[in-house]
């Protein structure tokens, strides 16, 4: 039986009045990748964004490794042991690339190292003293997945990391991805590219209208290719 | 025009630019993380002046030990301040903050007035700093020379501390985009407090050196918060060198304007930032965003 790394259980969530997470509920064990699909607005974002708890309120529960992180402000949950990478990338203007990498305190033991992170982001290093946002967006992505490693971090939350990039830098990340599984790394993705996620992840979490409404893993997939897309309406 | 006169008076401006520079160097910080417009900074800094006076009357604490306790001990009434007040604030409306900080300062200068009057108390020039040095085109008050070369250091030291340093770039991040800072694991509130302890701690700095030049006034801070928001303006609402450089580029031009048509000495620094807002609303080093 392998150990849960993390787990969502009647979570909600608001933004000001508008409830946007009802009931959240899934499991996330460790080693796993784990994607969540579902329409613009469906809440994936958001279910990310109330694990980290930049959600201006929520309530439920959500447990790494045990541990009750709702109640804990961001720094204190990014402590624990979860690397983010937010939609945007969130690489800062006025940091420099390296700033920008060394720039998250480290939370753990087991940090990648300056080389295997050079071994996994060739060319990061020419870029050494160019603001961060001065990167191509492809380039953007590896560094903040890049950031989120040094920490330590055992549990990944990466948001759309595919979003607006060429297919090349697509695959390239698929295939970070799969090293981190590799790793033992534990990966939750927000994706929207159903047919990326089925190459990088086990197993996809359906969400509609702030709700997770199936689960299913590739087998599922395999056996009725439809059934993902009920929920994505394209 | 005597050289004299000329040189004088670009002292007296680049005097005046030192205190700017200090003051306008702790709002551009304190803007930038905390998004408020800290008016009571002029206030700290007149408390700063009058903690020294009174560290020399009432316990005989010289100059030189009131430059180091009396910005560590007003930095730490300054992160009370944040903590308690500003903190409360935060997500409101800035205007918030513009209130309960221009309360603050309200309530310390009443204070004092009530307590030691309108005039100075004067404030003696550390010995070691009596007297001067004839340049041969002027003659130098040590102690002025030394206020101008204190706060060059200190800004630089200051500008390097946040440009150059691992810290500086956790401040710069939480300037940046302070959610996505705070969910890498950095203690955001914890830095803003910190910052804006700092910056109330340079204020107190500056306050302590202003003493021996303007005597400990509790209206001197609000005579100079106006012009060091100005200065601000000018350099660009965020941008630290921009409040550096023309904190002291203002001074000069105060002093020059003195010596060629002093009746404008007073509204200069406003008909500069006037004139820079016309051309760059941003502020002569700000981004545009």
């Amino acid at each position: 039986m392998p150990e849960t790394v993390l787990s969502v259980s009647g979570l909600d969530g608001h933004y000001g009045d508008s409830h946007v997470l009802h009931g959240v509920a899934f499991n996330v064990q460790a080693g796993e990748i784990v994607t969540l699909v579902g329409r613009n607005g469906a809440g994936k974002t958001s279910t990310l964004r109330a694990i980290m708890g930049l959600l201006p309120r929520r309530s439920g529960s959500i447990e790494l490794r045990g541990r009750q992180l709702i109640g804990l402000p961001p720094h204190r949950i990014a402590r624990a042991g979860i690397g983010y990478v937010p939609d945007d990338r969130g690489i800062f203007a006025s940091l420099s690339v390296a700033e920008n990498l060394a720039l998250p305190p480290r939370a753990q033991a087991g940090a990648l190292s300056d080389g295997e992170i050079d071994a996994l982001f060739p060319r990061m290093k020419e870029r050494w003293a160019s603001p961060g946002t001065k990167l191509s967006g492809g380039e953007q992505q590896m560094l903040a997945i890049a950031r989120a490693l040094r920490t330590g971090a055992r549990l990944l939350l990466l948001d759309e990391p595919t979003e607006g990039l060429a297919p090349v830098i697509v695959q390239r990340i698929g295939q970070i991805i799969r090293d981190l599984k590799g790793r033992g790394h534990t990966v939750l993705l927000v994706e929207q590219n159903v047919h990326f996620a089925a190459t990088v992840a086990d197993r996809h979490i359906v969400m509609e209208n702030g709700r997770v409404v199936d689960t299913l893993d590739n087998a599922d997939l395999a056996a009725d290719p439809g059934r993902l897309d009920r929920f994505l309406g394209v | 025009m005597s050289v004299q006169i000329l040189s004088g008076q670009l002292l007296l401006g680049l005097i005046n630019g030192a205190f700017y520079a200090l003051l306008s160097l702790g709002l551009a910080v304190i803007f930038g993380v905390l998004g408020i417009i800290n008016f009571a900074h002029g206030a700290f800094y007149m408390v700063g002046a009058f903690a020294a006076w009174g560290l020399a009357t009432y316990l005989d604490i010289g100059y030189w030990p009131a430059l180091v306790l009396v910005p560590l001990a007003l930095g730490l009434v300054g992160m009370g301040v944040e903590r308690l007040m500003l903190k409360r604030l935060g997500g409101l409306d800035p205007l918030y903050g513009l209130l309960a900080t221009f309360g603050l300062a309200l309530v310390l200068e009443g204070t004092f007035r009530q307590v030691y009057g309108s005039s100075g108390q004067p404030y003696p020039v550390p010995d070691a700093l009596q007297g001067g040095v004839n340049l041969g085109f002027m003659f130098l008050p040590l102690y002025r020379g030394w206020v101008v070369a204190a706060s060059i250091v200190v800004c630089l030291a200051t500008w390097l501390a946040i440009e150059r340093t691992a810290l500086g770039a956790r401040l710069r991040a939480a300037t940046e985009r302070p959610d996505v800072a705070q969910a890498l694991g950095l203690n955001v509130p914890l830095l803003v407090t910190v910052t804006f302890g700092v910056a109330v701690a340079l204020a107190a700095f500056a306050g302590v050196m202003a003493a021996p030049v303007y005597q400990a006034n509790p209206l001197m801070g609000s005579n100079l918060i106006i012009v060091v928001f100005a200065v601000v303006v000018i350099g660009g609402m965020g941008s630290l060198s921009g409040a550096i450089l023309s904190g002291y580029g203002l001074g000069l031009a105060e002093g020059l304007t003195k010596v060629f048509y002093p009746p404008a000495a007073n509204i200069v620094v406003f008909v500069i930032m006037a004139c820079v807002l016309m051309v760059r609303p941003a502020g002569l080093f700000g981004r545009a965003s």
